[in-house]
């Protein structure tokens, strides 16, 4: 259309966002937040968990409206907007929970909304088809359009999601969140997708807590800091260090070192722990005090390890060794029981109870060890241990009685970490504990997997984020096709090194 | 797509057949014309009352209140027509009573779409407000003397004949009611946006809101359509009973809801087809109606839904599982 010349074009506007202020019961979420977003661009939006980016999705998406301040959609005023009149102006947003509908097939999904926005009434099979089969051509994927998207794995629903957006008109595609379910390869080519989207004129905004792939990838950079624009960065290069730093306006932590003396005693010892289809062949040992990474592309069975040393998805075969002395796993009881806990990657699906109150989701695991068996619930020492558990994870909540579900992310995962920490772990297993949680939050939970560690916890993190692993890690073991590397330093590993070992490149 | 439906709903297609067979190897009388018949006019009311009541699962709600309605909308129709005179026209009694029931549908839906309070709650609230206003307002005398239209809509036969035993079997031409609304409720939920809408709701409610579709509307929708519906069943089950009963009907929620639910149906939504619908109804209507034919005792009819409903839940989520594999 236009002309490749070395300076991209001069952009003009797509969408303009003036003093838009939005309060919700007292709790100011926006404060005059004002930036545009030009067409062709991928404009990075970073800011913490409350800092109002939800709050900014939704009113650019039409289901919510602010309180003050207006929207300019190609430099006309945008008024009265609904998510309906947002999706025919070509807005999309592919939400962190993906917004599918679990129970219709992968075409329906990708063909549904724009079939709606288009005032269809009547259900055209063909051209759903042809809709779906473009979306995932466009994505440049392969999909099962017949299958039903609750029988896929999570990370196939992000795909189905870019696709739903991209077989639509879409001028701005608002992803909130896009890769918090991908393992790198597959970041890598989502951000593939976005720049070759950026190439066909269309806006990209990249809400994400990931600074280095925001950094990496987008042409103009928002920060959001307290529900105010703290600052508009107009080009690259980004440096993730400084971003972090106006996103928390405190400088950020480095690597978390810890005085560990080397030899410690095996607190946990496994040998050839085996289970058919999910792990093979695994042996290590964990010392007290000792934090080990595992890590591997997504379905080499680190979850499945990770569920199994917890009583999940128990071993079929092998030893397990606790303090020296012959344990067995059978259930998650008896790893509680021999002090494992596990804290799981979904949060809200498989650690929480999202309805009820911060105060029952943070002793629903230790309530038969604080008050036995058959006897009354004392709720007044309750409140007295919760209260004491969200002092000491500085969770934010104004309330012990609120859902949990109502707090910001990172608040979650410190109510369930609490909630297994309160067992009184001799060893914490982990799987992704920071998946969708902000920088600062992100900070303060590896801290406090450090101090468990100094009291001599064993921690284990399964997680792909590499370089949260090779921060907190005394050691990392990279698992592919169910079976685990040797032994790596931290230290002595490098992010590209490892990265390599995760595809397979060395060995 | 349809072939993925129909693969799905193959157990329960050779449970409706296995229990023919076994009816028919049992007791010889099951095939005989006059049983058939019995089966057929039986499940009439059952089954327009469980197609909307699938509508409404669908979506991921729950109606209790629909026999109420049924029973509150043919009831009023009738006196209302007795005391107008205006019982000439039948077309004009169904077409008034659906419109009562929409009416009656309209206020479930405006505490479940606009108050937004959970559907098995207000239901259960309208159930009883329905049938009490009823009986409080309307009377509760029988009344037996129909108006014309619908005595002679009542012996309107679409077959007819002597079976060899020398008795009469007849199925009546409000059978017909039934294939027509599964074919209505069938091109609803699969060939329009609102039918999908339907079950986008059932699947994520606040999925179904981002993608644009009016979930106030369309709820409110379905509850007046699911009102409509069982103010046609009431109707055609007074014509045919020649008895306006306002204490009849009540009572048979949890058969439509067991037949909707071995039909494929989820009580959390998102699920439910009219083929599985149908089949459910077949399976309970066969167990109503004919397991007598076997000497089975009256009680153990409900013994023999109770497990059903259990087998055929559990085989869902359990296969569920399976596709799913380990993590659930």
């Amino acid at each position: 259309m236009y002309q490749d010349f070395d300076q991209k074009h001069i952009p003009s506007e797509l969408i303009r966002i003036e003093g838009v202020s939005k309060s919700f019961s007292g709790v100011q979420a926006l404060r005059e937040v004002s930036f545009s977003i030009a067409p062709g661009q991928v404009h990075g939006l970073v800011g913490e968990n409350g800092s109002g980016k939800s709050t900014l999705i939704k009113i650019l998406a039409g289901v919510l409206s602010p309180d003050r301040g207006a929207l300019f959609f190609d430099g006309q005023p945008f008024r009265s907007v609904s998510p309906k009149r947002a999706i025919r102006k070509g807005i999309q947003v592919i939400y962190q929970d993906f917004s599918l509908f679990p129970n219709l097939s992968v075409a329906e999904n990708i063909a549904l909304v724009s079939e709606v926005a288009r005032g269809a009434w009547r259900v055209d099979r063909r051209r759903v088809r042809e809709l779906a089969t473009r979306g995932v051509r466009l994505l440049g994927v392969e999909l099962d359009l017949d299958a039903l998207v609750e029988n896929l794995p999570i990370f196939q629903w992000q795909l189905v999601a870019i696709a739903r957006a991209l077989v639509q008109q879409a001028r701005l595609i608002i992803m909130d969140e896009p890769t918090t379910a991908l393992t790198r390869i597959e970041v890598d080519s989502l951000l593939k997708v976005i720049r070759s989207l950026r190439d066909s004129d269309i806006a990209v905004l990249f809400v994400s807590h990931k600074l280095n792939e925001v950094c990496n990838v987008a042409d103009r950079l928002s920060v959001l800091r307290n529900g105010s624009v703290v600052a508009n960065l107009d080009s690259k290069p980004f440096d993730p260090l400084g971003v972090a730093e106006l996103m928390t306006g405190r400088p950020p932590g480095g690597r978390t070192v810890r005085d560990r003396p080397d030899d410690r005693r095996v607190l946990l010892s496994v040998s050839n722990l085996a289970r058919q289809g999910a792990y093979s062949d695994v042996s290590f040992d964990l010392q007290e005090g000792e934090v080990l990474g595992i890590t591997g592309l997504l379905g080499s069975g680190q979850t499945e390890l990770a569920m199994g040393l917890s009583g999940l998805l128990p071993a079929e075969t092998g030893r397990i060794e606790l303090d020296g002395k012959d344990a067995v796993i059978d259930g998650i009881q008896s790893a509680l029981d021999l002090g494992i806990a596990y804290v799981p990657e979904d949060r809200l699906r498989e650690g929480l109870f999202p309805k009820h109150s911060v105060l029952e989701n943070l002793l629903a695991a230790s309530v038969e060890r604080s008050c036995g068996f058959l006897s009354f619930i004392d709720f007044q020492k309750f409140k007295g241990i919760a209260t004491a558990w969200v002092e000491r994870l500085s969770i934010k909540t104004s309330s012990l009685d609120l859902p949990v579900e109502t707090l910001s992310g990172g608040n979650q995962q410190r109510v369930v970490l609490a909630k297994w920490l309160s067992t009184e772990p001799r060893v914490l297993v982990l799987n992704n504990p920071t998946a969708g949680v902000d920088v600062g939050s992100k900070t303060e939970i590896h801290g406090i997997l450090q101090q468990l560690a100094e009291q001599g916890c064993g921690i284990i993190i399964v997680s792909d984020d590499l370089p949260e692993l090779l921060e907190n890690c005394d050691s990392i073991r990279v698992m592919s096709k169910s079976r685990l590397s040797e032994r790596l330093t931290a230290e002595a590993t490098g992010e590209d090194q490892l990265y390599r070992m995760l595809i397979g490149e060395v060995h | 797509m349809a072939l993925l439906n129909w693969r799905k709903e193959l157990p329960l297609f050779g449970a409706v057949l296995g229990l023919i067979l076994i009816l028919g190897v049992g007791n010889a009388a099951f095939f005989s014309l006059d049983n058939l018949a019995d089966l057929l006019r039986n499940s009439i009311v059952i089954g327009i009352m469980a197609l909307g009541v699938m509508v409404v699962m669908a979506s991921g709600g729950i109606d209790v209140s629909f026999t109420a309605i049924a029973i509150f909308s043919a009831y009023a129709t009738t006196r209302l027509l007795l005391e107008t005179g205006g019982g000439e026209s039948i077309v004009l009694a169904f077409v008034s009573a659906a419109f009562l029931g929409s009416i009656l549908g309209l206020i479930n839906a405006l505490f479940i779409a606009w108050l937004r309070l959970p559907t098995l709650i207000v239901t259960l609230g309208t159930l009883s407000l329905f049938r009490g206003a009823m009986l409080t307002f309307l009377g509760s005398e029988y009344i037996t003397a129909l108006p014309n239209s619908m005595v002679a809509f009542s012996r309107w036969d679409l077959v007819t004949g002597l079976t060899s035993g020398g008795s009469t079997y007849r199925v009546p031409v409000a059978f017909l009611a039934l294939p027509l609304t599964a074919v209505l409720v069938s091109l609803l939920l699969n060939r329009t946006y609102w039918g999908r809408g339907i079950y986008a709701i059932g699947g994520d409610r606040e999925s179904a809101e981002r993608a644009g579709f009016a979930t106030a509307g369309l709820q409110t929708f379905i509850y007046c359509f699911v009102g409509a519906l069982s103010a046609l069943a009431g109707m055609i089950h007074v014509t045919l009973g020649r008895i306006a009963n306002p204490f009849d009907l009540v009572g048979m929620e949890l058969n439509v809801i067991a037949a909707v639910v071995l039909g494929g149906a989820r009580l959390t939504g998102g699920y439910g087809s009219v083929t599985g619908t149908l089949l459910g109804v077949a399976l309970i209507v066969m167990i109503n109606n004919s397991l007598i034919l076997l000497g089975v005792p009256s009680f153990w009819q409900r013994v023999v839904v109770g497990l059903l409903i259990l087998i055929g839940a559990g085989t869902t989520v359990v296969r569920g599982r399976a596709l799913r594999g380990v993590r659930t």
